[in-house]
This record gives C-alpha cells, structure tokens and sequence, in this order.
C-alpha cells in the first residue's frame, strides 16, 4: 500500500525524503511540477488530496544530555532554525494507495509563502484557506486566499506558537474572587492609562 | 407524472397508520408530557460531579483528601480545590474549598476516572437551572457532598462496585499490614538470632583462620535489608479507611502527581 | 472578492445579459435550514443563484489550540464536540491515531465494541440527515420525528453504555473505558432487529414519493471525476460512483472480518445521496449482526502506558470513515505529554468546498436541498 519514493527521487533528483517522517520536503516553486507528475504517472495516479495542515515550528534550543566516549554526562545544544511546513497527504482513490506525505517548507515565519495546489485539487480551496487564516502563511496562485474560521478584521493568526490569547476575565468575569479581583486590577489599569 | 400518485399516496398510507396506532402503541409515540411527568432517569446517566462522604456527617466522612489530582485531569478546568488546614497552620487531608463550575463542566467523567479514593462520582441531577448565572451555577463543598446512600440511590450497580472495592482494598490493606507485621516480627527475631550466631561465631572465629568471617558477615546482612521496608512502608497502606486517611500519608501523591492524564488507572 | 475567480460550471450569468438586477442576499447565520450557524452570501438573479459564497466559522473555538495545552487523553472529551451527532466515531479516530503513534494492541473484545458503536453511529446519523433532508425538501416535521424517534432507541443505548446520550467519551487509547453492561447486547439485538421494518416503512413512504423524485433528482450534479478532485468523502463521493470506502480500503479495526457491500450511486444528485445513506443503514445491519453474534470474551483495554509520550519528532495521520466521510487526525509530537500539533480533518468542512459548484444554476430552494445534502454538522466545520 506504501508509496515507492524512490521512483519520484529517480524523477526529481533534487527532492529530499525524510525518512523520520516518511515524508517528501518539495520546495515551493516545484511543488506544482512534482503533483501534476504524481496525479498523472500511470503507477500512482494520487488523484486525492486528503488532508492540509500547517505546522509551525518556531527557533528553539533543543539539550539533549547524553554521556561521551570518558563516560562524562555533556550537554549538547541543538539550534533548530525557525520554519513553517504545510503537509499534505495524498492517497490514490483509482489504486487505493496511499499514503504519501508532502511537506512544503519554508525556512522564514515572516512572509513565508507556499504554492497553492488548489488549480489542481480544487478540494484545497477550504483547508489552505484555512492555513492562511490560523497560521499566515501565504499560497501564491490561490483563487480566493481570505480568511474563513476568523473573522475578517482579525490581526493575528491563532494557531502560531506565539500567539497569545487575549485576556478574557474582563468581559466574561467567573466566579472564582481571585480572578475577579484580577479583572478589577485590570479595570483599574486601563482607567489609568485612559487618565 | 401526474402529481397525486402512487408515492404520495402510499406515503400518505404510512403517516395514517403512525397517527392512528400512536394512540395505543407505545412505540409510535414515546414522548411524555415534561413538567407534569417524567420518564425514568437511566441508572447510568452522567451529569455534573458529586462528592461522596460516608456515615452521617459529610465533613468527617469525606472521603476526598484534596490530593487535586481531578483539578489536574480536567480538561475544561472547572474545579477548584484548596487544601484545608488546622489551627496551627499544618495541613489537613481535606478541601477546605471544593468548587466545580457547573457553567464550564462538560460531564466528561475524567475526573471520576482519575479519582484513587472513590470520592469524586457523577450525578445525574438534570434540572440544574439557577436564576443567577455566575454564583448560582458555582458548586461549591457543602453543595457537593452527597451521601453514600444518595450514590446507592442514582447509580446501585456502581456505588455496589465501589463498595465492594474498598472493602477488598481494606481487607486487603488489613493483610499486608499483618503479613508486614509478621515480617518485622520475624525479621527481629532472625536479626536478634544472626546476632547471637555472630556473636558466638566471632567468639569461635577469633581463634580460626580470617577468610571465613567475611561469608558469615554477608549471610548476617541479609535480613536487615528485608527488615528495613517494612519500617517504612505504613504509608503505603488503606487510603480509603476513613480513619486512617486523616493520620496515614496519603499513598505516594507525588508519583500520582506526574500523571493525572492516565485515565485508566481505576479499571 | 471576484466572483468569477473560480471556475464554475454552467451559468456564466450577469445582470447586463438580462438586463436585471443581481440581488445579494445573506442566507443565515440563523437561517434554519443552514444547520446550524452556516451563511450563504448568494447572488441571486431572480430565483437562480449565480454566485455563492460560504461562510462560517461562528462556532470556531480553536479545538485545535486547545488540545496543544493538555494532555492527550485530556482531548478525548473535547472529540465529542466535532461532530456532536457521531461521537463515537470521533474518539475512535483520534484513538486510531494515537494507538498508530504509539503502536498499541487492542484487545479483540474492544475491537468488536468499537464496531458495534460506529455502526450504531452510522445509523443515528443517516437516520437524521434522511429527516432534515426532507426537512429541506418542505415536508416539514413528520419524517423527521419519525427518524428522531428511532434515533433516540439508539442513544438510550449509548447511555446505558457510556453514560450519555451524545457526549459520550467511550473509548480510550487501546481499548474502551468500561465493558458492556448486564443485558445491553439483548437490548441492542432487539432494537437493531427491529430496525430494518421501520427503514422498510420509511422507505415506503419516501422512495417514491414523487414530491421528493422531482425535487431532488439531477438537483446538485457531481461527476466521479469532480467528487474525487473536490477532495469529496463519505456518502457524498459514493453517490458520484467512486468507490472509496475506508472500512474496505484501510481495512481499520478489524472491518475486514465482515460481510458487506458498499452501496454506490451512478449520478451523483441529491437522490442518489439520500438514498446511498438508505442503503448504508441497511449494510450498517448487517455489519452489526455479524459484530454481535462473534462478540468474543475478553479484556476491553489492552497494554498502554500510564503516561502518553510519543517520542518527538513522531507524526502520524490516521483516518476512519466516519458517517460524513473520511475523519482524519494528523498528530505531532515533541516528546511531551502535550500534542506539538493536533490537526482534525473534518469530512463536512472539506465537503463543503463543493456547495458553490454544485449550486450554480439552480434556484434558492434547491440550494437549500444541496446543502442539506452534503449533511454538514457545524461543530465539525468549525472547530
């Protein structure tokens, strides 16, 4: 049932496969290319696009402890640089294959910008709507690239790591004294700034 | 196609024969009029959270020792507990405040799942309206405490489960406290014995060869390392003896501290 | 926005060919044929719909966010809320998932109960779409309440399993939280046996009704070749002939152990939905004999590890058919108890990336028919 990468590795040298997450990393401007040549080849004719979903993954440190060749406990540092990935998965409804996993990966979480594959799998109009709208990432060539699940004059995009939620004891107070008394505190914040 | 034909007609057929049998059949018309009657409440309908207490008076026999594990596990974060403690300032096995939202509780039964005293059940209470939104819908301790016969009442199979497995944890704590105080009592008696073998043995092997004083040296440590366990293991033991919950530790809350998300302990 | 930015079929109108107004309307949020808190923007050109555009999102709560910031097994409970007339089939989905995360066993017996609820689940949820379609369609209340009534025999069921009626949090990683209750199996026999001869009687006084013949054949057309580029699943893309059921293709659980057909429609228009969702009820029967007859002894949660913690860096997409169509979740972990990403692929939002193409052409009620068809459940769309 598993997909024969190797074969779309033969075709397109350039790709990278990961093999952690079995999936195919394409970079933006060849996305279109490897799909339509994915949709057509008479072997896996990978007609349905299942799934799109955005992943963030902001810059972030990672220590791993582990002990060196004297036996010593050393702590290394591993920089992971700040990136965006939009995943699809595509299955094949004529072979009923699947499944494979396509990553688009940007290295920027400012104006980071895929390609949009909805000219060929119109059911990607809605999911990277989507994307766009919780995670801000860009698809060039989409038809209708708007927000959907916020509303229109939202700024943020709630589905970022860093994404704070905004403070709702104000309006909506519980019964618990301590939060009431933070929403009071925050009352009398923002009368003073307004004096 | 004329309009009035065949399908409409056998359809109609259908609905004559829904209308007229729904005056004695109890299958075609299930409803009942609400207010003025009500159907049975099933025994194993959930709702909103209750505490249990045993015996009469709900502040003595409740059975929740504020270990917050349920504060822990609940997704939407409804409750609210904070430790009761005594006059000199030392805390107490007890909420002193036990507050479950009933406005943010989505009857998702983790809490009762992660629950190791069997305090915290499910009632099946459904007319739950309050006429002030905030404060009205807020349960607080004294709301929440139900008796165990009132558990008997709503659920009877499971308050029955319940029951029968703190008498077996008690019956089964009661033998591992005896077989706990055997073990001590025959670890003494194999220490004070070891100890006058080595003594008489030390006594002898002065006068022998020294190599053969270390073999005996490992045989006597032996039995101290099994008798010292059971020195410490008391609190361990009976969580759910109400008596001895206010004295004993409760059973090792750190460990069940890291992992208030494991929700299948209790099967 | 353009109106004309995507490629629709067939009418291609604008008030200069007619010499008449456009007219706009809004169509919801509280409209109640929209299911829920959906809106239509349509363009109206008489009583034909030139554009629409679908807008939601009024329920949005981020279920998404949510899960990051508790623990595995803390979003079970929130599962039920996605499509709150299937919950079963949404926990066994993310159940699914992380069980292939984690590669955990389950026991047999759990295996046969959790195919027993998802059927039953199949037939609470076609039972009450085929009554709100018709609902749509303008007969108003009766076949309804005669779905609602059957409906709720079922969710009796799931009450004395689960403890409630729809919000029901049964199953756990690697099994189901409690076993059968004393005399539930009888009870679910008698109430699935008695199913078929009130599906016989509501298929008499359906099938043939001429009303419902006219009004929803060749209403809301998708080819094959359509359904499968709209990412369609579930009933709606096996009313357009493709035949794609996840219960076949997967083989999850251990639904190749059992007999059944699947039902497939050879034009694709509101009829052949609604009669696809007919026959599945029936194959659901089926299913659920075979399931109840082999119900093994056993243990109903099988070896899982007190805390949940896929090792980072792990992913992993698993999909089940759902009533509505495929439900995906594709999870990402970080080594923590906590999710890293939790995705839900929810088969009546990507359904709905079909409604303007299938409504183009047609008049206002039949874009109601359409909609009702597509069988959406907001709390799905929206998250």
């Amino acid at each position: 049932m598993e997909i024969n990468h190797e074969a779309i590795l033969t075709q397109f040298p350039d790709l990278e496969w990961e093999e952690d997450t079995q999936s195919l990393i394409v970079p933006p401007e060849k996305a279109v290319e490897v799909v339509t040549w994915l949709k057509e080849h008479p072997e896996m004719r990978l007609d349905f696009l299942s799934c799109v979903s955005g992943v963030d993954y902001p810059a972030k440190e990672v220590k791993t402890k582990a002990r060196n060749e004297e036996g010593k406990m050393e702590i290394t540092v591993t920089q992971h640089p700040e990136k965006m990935e939009v995943v699809y998965h595509f299955y094949s409804m004529e072979k009923k294959i699947g499944p494979l996993v396509l990553k688009q990966r940007v290295m920027s979480r400012e104006n980071s910008t895929v390609t949009s594959l909805t000219p060929i799998y119109r059911g990607a109009d809605l999911m990277e709507r989507e994307v766009f709208d919780l995670f801000g990432i860009n698809f060039t060539d989409h038809p209708d690239l708007r927000r959907i699940l916020m509303w229109d004059n939202f700024e943020h995009h709630p589905m970022r790591k860093d994404y704070t939620p905004p403070n709702d004891y104000d309006y909506e107070p519980t019964p618990h004294d301590d939060v009431i008394e933070r929403a009071q505190e925050r009352e009398k914040e923002r009368e003073g700034q307004e004096a | 196609m004329s309009l009035l034909a065949k399908g409409i007609l056998q359809g109609m057929a259908v609905t004559a024969k829904n209308f007229f049998q729904s005056y004695y059949k109890k299958d075609r018309l299930p409803t009942v009029q609400y207010p003025e009657e009500k159907s049975t409440v099933n025994q194993f309908t959930r709702n909103i959270p209750f505490l249990v207490f045993d015996g009469d008076d709900p502040i003595d026999g409740m059975r929740c020792t504020a270990c917050t594990l349920c504060e822990k596990a609940c997704p939407p974060q409804c409750i609210y507990i904070i430790k009761d403690k005594d006059e000199n300032g030392k805390p107490i096995k007890r909420p002193a405040v036990f507050d479950i939202d009933s406005s943010v509780c989505m009857s998702c039964q983790l809490c009762v799942e992660v629950c190791p005293f069997e305090s915290i059940r499910m009632d099946s209470e459904f007319e739950l309206s309050n006429e002030n939104r905030f404060e009205g819908l807020l349960l607080n301790r004294d709301e929440l405490l139900r008796s165990n016969e009132y558990y008997h009442e709503i659920h009877p199979l499971e308050a029955q489960e319940t029951d029968d497995r703190i008498v077996a944890k008690e019956a089964e704590a009661a033998a591992k406290k005896k077989e706990r105080e055997e073990k001590a009592r025959k670890a003494a008696e194999a220490k004070k014995a070891a100890a006058e073998k080595k003594a008489a043995e030390e006594a002898t092997a002065a006068e022998e060869a020294a190599p053969a004083t270390e073999n005996k040296v490992a045989e006597t440590e032996a039995p101290k390392a099994e008798a010292a366990p059971a020195e410490t293991a008391p609190t361990a033991e009976s969580p759910t003896e109400p008596e001895a919950k206010q004295a004993d530790a409760a059973p090792e809350p750190k460990a069940e501290e890291e992992t208030p998300e494991e929700p299948e302990k209790k099967e | 926005m353009s109106t004309e930015t995507m490629p629709a079929r067939g009418f291609n109108l604008s008030k200069d060919d007619l010499g008449a107004d456009i007219l706009e309307i809004a169509m919801g949020p509280h409209h109640p044929s929209t299911h829920g808190v959906f809106r239509m923007d349509l363009k109206l050109d008489g009583e034909t719909v030139v554009d629409l555009k679908p807008i939601f999102g009024y329920l949005h709560r981020n279920h998404e966010k949510l899960a990051e910031d508790i623990p595995y097994p803390g979003s079970m409970p929130f599962t039920d809320r996605l499509d709150y007339l299937c919950g079963m089939t949404n926990n066994w989905a993310y159940a699914l998932s992380l069980e292939k995360m984690l590669e955990v066993e389950v026991p047999e017996r759990a295996q046969y109960i959790r195919i027993i609820c998802a059927e039953l689940t199949r037939l609470v949820n076609h039972c009450l779409l085929i009554g709100f379609f018709i609902n749509d369609l303008g007969a108003l209340g009766t076949p309804l309440l005669y779905a609602l009534r059957e409906r709720e025999k079922i969710l009796d069921l799931f009450e004395t399993l689960s403890g409630a009626r729809m919000m029901v949090n049964y199953m756990r990683f690697g099994g189901v939280r409690c076993d059968l209750p004393d005399g539930w199996l009888e009870e679910c026999k008698r109430i699935v046996d008695k199913f078929p001869a009130f599906l016989d009687e509501y298929e008499t006084l359906l099938n043939e009704n001429e009303i419902v013949i006219t009004r929803s054949q060749n209403v809301g057309v998708l080819t094959a070749e359509e359904a499968t580029n709209f990412s369609i699943t579930g009933p709606m893309l096996r009313a357009s002939g493709v035949n794609y059921d996840l219960r076949k293709v997967d083989k999850y659980g251990i639904y190749d152990r059992f007999d059944f057909k699947v039902p497939l429609g050879a034009h694709g228009d509101c009829y052949d939905r609604f009669m696809i969702r007919m026959l599945e009820m029936r194959e659901s029967i089926k299913i659920l004999n075979q399931a109840m007859k082999d119900l093994p002894d056993g243990d109903i949660i099988g070896k899982v590890p007190r805390v949940f913690k896929p090792a980072a860096g792990t992913e992993v997409y698993g999909r089940i058919e759902s009533p509505k169509g495929e439900l995906g979740f594709y999870l990402v972990a970080d080594g923590s108890t906590n999710p890293y990403r939790f995705k839900v692929r929810p088969p009546s939002f990507i359904n709905l990336t079909a409604l303007r193409h299938m409504c183009i052409g047609h008049k206002v009620a039949d874009a109601v028919i359409i909609l009702g068809s597509i069988d959406i459940v907001l709390g799905e769309v929206d998250r």
